[in-house]
């Protein structure tokens, strides 16, 4: 390191948080601050061919991902909004800023990034993370671009790729092209079509037959621009009995205008492989969520989306398996939280194409403070997914009379041997429940919050700890109020 | 000392159509170091007068004063009697899916006691506490009361007071649905936290088997929202040979076995 470099070095590193300063921070969303903002002032507005073209050029893209985004721009202009789940009057697509570039040139270690920016994930603990080794490789995206990125050294020795979607496009071309939009094609949606033609940033992932990646990949998340569009795009290819974990968290700051999240995450998992895919999803209540996720998995594969929805101001989420080889598996757990003002109307979705393919989809929800959450899911078991098994499994929590909460599951089965299971409930927290922990001495918020966190802790239990001890203190924060 | 005094208590409790007068006039003082048996039919109010002091919503105060130590305990909220040394143990504890019963316990004991515990030692504590009322350790890690048998039940309720150490101890029909082994364990809690301090227990039953575990300074009759009669040890044999019939003149809601 150089001496220079030694100085931008602040002296002190961000501790965890004492008791007293985590109960100083409750109530507040303590993601909210905004940075200086000189990249994203100058950024244009609105969405036009010029703009594709642009960000095309700027990343100096082979010809045929331009191609790609300008067909893809075409059919976001026929689409239409969807009308169903949440209400999307509110985006306002010529506000928005497309493509904010934030430094010139990635760094590949802390020191070299731009002071604010660095400032930004000190804040929120993530060189800590890869310090003390609780990540096998990060990856930082700011605005559009990954500005951050790093996998350990006897990873890539085994040839494990974990890089950021355009680096990816430059050095893995052939890898590159065979599997980009083979999962989710452009015109797959409105949204997949504005990410296609949009996408910038994101992470590609490739891990070899056999290799098993020990601890997650981590990838960071951060919008820092006011009416911002984030469209990153991931793909993760797992050869043959490989495994990887990789984690994606979210956060920008709160602003009195709204920012757009449209991501479209592709994930193809070949024979006897497994992956997991875990997101915490914390935007501010600002931000509109709508990310297209979808996952191949083929003869006796495992693909396992772990979703939790904890912020943002509308969330349309519906991470998708299709089990295309025998004995392939998929699951989905997720939590979602909508609080005042918010919308999670999130789900998940399997399609059977294979005989003794299963599928579990496990979904927890709490609302609070006028919030709605909905569960939409869909299991599809087509033509020759004989001895097929499927289980849906949803439950809703009211913390209050005026929050509100959904179930839409679709089934549709077009085979005859096949088993099939759902439940679904929505309760109440109880006021024997709450009165039972308050005659033990714990205030009204904390008994919510342990009866909340007992709510949601089949599924956060399958959290990285330090995942599981975030949700949980965000969970406190959620609950700060939530009663009386 | 503590001093836990019930003054002219009125408690109603919402039903469908009107509120009904549940408690009628209960005057009561329990000190530290006494144990007071509550002894009453069914739907003579006993359990009301439990939820009365530990600040259960459903139930409302129309008049009278509960006081503890001097404080008012009715202007406290229901974690702040808990805080103040109030202890409910509940004839039918809820299930909390998902909360750990260990978890569940530290958090209970640092709210009572104003700090975390000491770590080490708490689990000492715990496993200790668990140990003395025949609690399989396995029961730690498991979910609070879900799928806990009546006895079990009682016999968890029993280990909270023993942590909470709380300086008066209000136990609503803790005897109901034990068998004889169960009975006796929990009585042993019981006596062990009694002995454990300057405190005060009232014991609410229907049954006179459990005062022969433990033994109360005071037995009190409960009847139609008020207690109709006290006096000491001897009250309880005479409700052994007689009944409630006396008080309530009906042979039905009687039956003391």
């Amino acid at each position: 390191m150089t001496a220079a470099a030694e100085q931008r070095t602040p002296t002190t590193v961000q501790s965890p948080l004492t008791q007293e300063e985590t109960i100083a921070s409750l109530g507040n969303y303590e993601f909210g601050w905004a940075d200086s903002d000189t990249a994203g002032a100058s950024a244009r507005r609105g969405l036009s061919e010029d703009v594709v073209r642009d960000i095309s050029a700027k990343k100096s893209e082979p010809e045929w991902m331009l191609e790609y985004r300008l067909k893809a721009l075409k059919l976001f202009d026929l689409k239409p909004m969807p009308s169903w789940g949440a209400d999307l009057s509110g985006i306002d697509f010529d506000s928005i800023k497309y493509f904010v570039r934030s430094t010139e040139k990635q760094a590949t270690s802390w020191e070299d990034l731009p002071e604010d920016i660095k400032n930004t994930y000190d804040r929120l603990g993530i060189p800590e993370a890869e310090k003390q080794r609780l990540v096998a490789g990060v990856a930082a995206q700011y605005e559009s671009e990954v500005v951050y990125h790093q996998i350990r050294e006897d990873l890539e020795e085994k040839g494990v790729l974990f890089l950021d979607t355009d680096t990816a496009l430059k050095e893995q071309p052939e890898l590159f092209r065979e599997y980009f939009g083979s999962v989710i094609p452009a015109g797959d949606n409105k949204f997949s079509a504005l990410n296609a033609a949009t996408w910038s940033g994101g992470s590609f992932i490739y891990v070899p037959k056999g290799v098993h990646v020990d601890i997650p990949l981590q990838a960071y998340f951060r919008i820092n621009t006011e009416n911002m569009g984030q469209f990153e795009r991931t793909l993760i290819i797992v050869d043959e009995d490989a495994y990887v974990h990789y984690v994606e968290g979210c956060t920008a700051p709160i602003y009195s205008s709204d920012s757009l999240h449209s991501a479209v995450v592709e994930i193809i998992v070949k024979k006897g492989g497994r992956c997991r895919y875990t997101t915490i999803q914390n935007w501010s209540n600002n931000v509109y969520n709508l990310v297209t996720k979808r996952a191949k998995a083929e003869e006796g594969a495992t693909m396992e989306w772990v979703d939790g929805n904890i912020g943002s101001k509308v969330t349309m989420k519906y991470p998708a398996v299709f089990l295309m080889g025998e004995h392939a598996k998929g699951e989905v757990l997720s939590i979602a939280f909508a609080g005042e003002g918010q919308h999670q109307d999130a789900g998940a979705k399997m399609v059977h194409m294979a005989p003794h393919t299963s599928s579990t989809i496990i979904s927890k929800s709490v609302a609070r403070g006028g919030g709605r959450t909905s569960y939409r899911g869909l299991v599809q078991v087509n033509k020759r997914a004989h001895h097929s098994k499927s289980t849906v499994k949803c439950d809703a929590l009211l913390v209050d009379t005026i929050s509100r909460s959904d179930t839409y599951p679709y089934v549709d089965v077009r085979e005859d041997d096949v088993q099939m299971g759902h439940e679904a409930t929505v309760s109440k927290v109880s006021e024997d429940q709450l009165f039972y922990l308050m005659s033990r001495g714990l205030n009204e918020d904390e008994a919510m919050a342990m009866i909340v966190r007992g709510f949601v802790e089949p599924i956060a239990r399958e959290l990285p700890m330090e995942y599981a001890l975030e949700l949980n203190r965000l969970i406190e924060l959620q609950m700060e109020g939530a009663v009386g | 000392m503590a001093t836990l005094e019930i003054k002219d208590l009125h408690v109603s409790v919402v039903s469908e159509d009107a509120p009904k007068e549940i408690l009628k006039g209960v005057d009561l003082t329990i000190k530290a170091g006494e144990t007071h048996a509550i002894m009453g039919p069914n739907g003579s109010g006993k359990s009301t007068l439990s939820y009365a002091i530990a600040g259960h919503p459903k139930y409302t105060i129309t008049s009278g004063t509960v006081t503890l130590d001097g404080e008012d305990v009715l202007e406290m909220s229901v974690d702040e009697r808990a805080r103040a040394g109030l202890f409910l143990a509940m004839q039918y504890p809820v299930e909390v899916p998902g909360v750990s019963m260990s978890n569940f316990l530290r958090t209970a004991a640092t709210a009572v006691r104003g700090e975390a515990p000491n770590l080490r030692h708490w689990v000492k504590e715990v496993k200790g506490a668990m140990a003395d009322l025949d609690i399989d350790p396995a029961f730690a890690e498991r979910s609070v009361n879900e799928g806990f048998s009546g006895g079990e039940k009682k016999r968890h309720e029993i280990l909270q007071l023993g942590l909470l150490q709380p300086k008066i101890a209000i136990l609503d029909e803790t005897d109901s649905g034990l068998d004889v082994d169960a009975l006796r364990v929990v009585s042993e809690g019981v006596n062990r936290y009694k002995a454990s301090g300057e405190v005060g227990v009232m014991l609410i039953t229907h049954y006179t088997r459990i005062l022969k575990y433990i033994q109360p300074d005071f037995v009190h009759v409960f009847a139609n929202g008020r207690i109709v009669e006290s006096g000491g040890r001897e009250l309880a044999d005479v409700l052994e040979s007689e009944g409630y019939v006396k008080y309530t003149g009906s042979k039905e809601a009687a039956a003391l076995s």
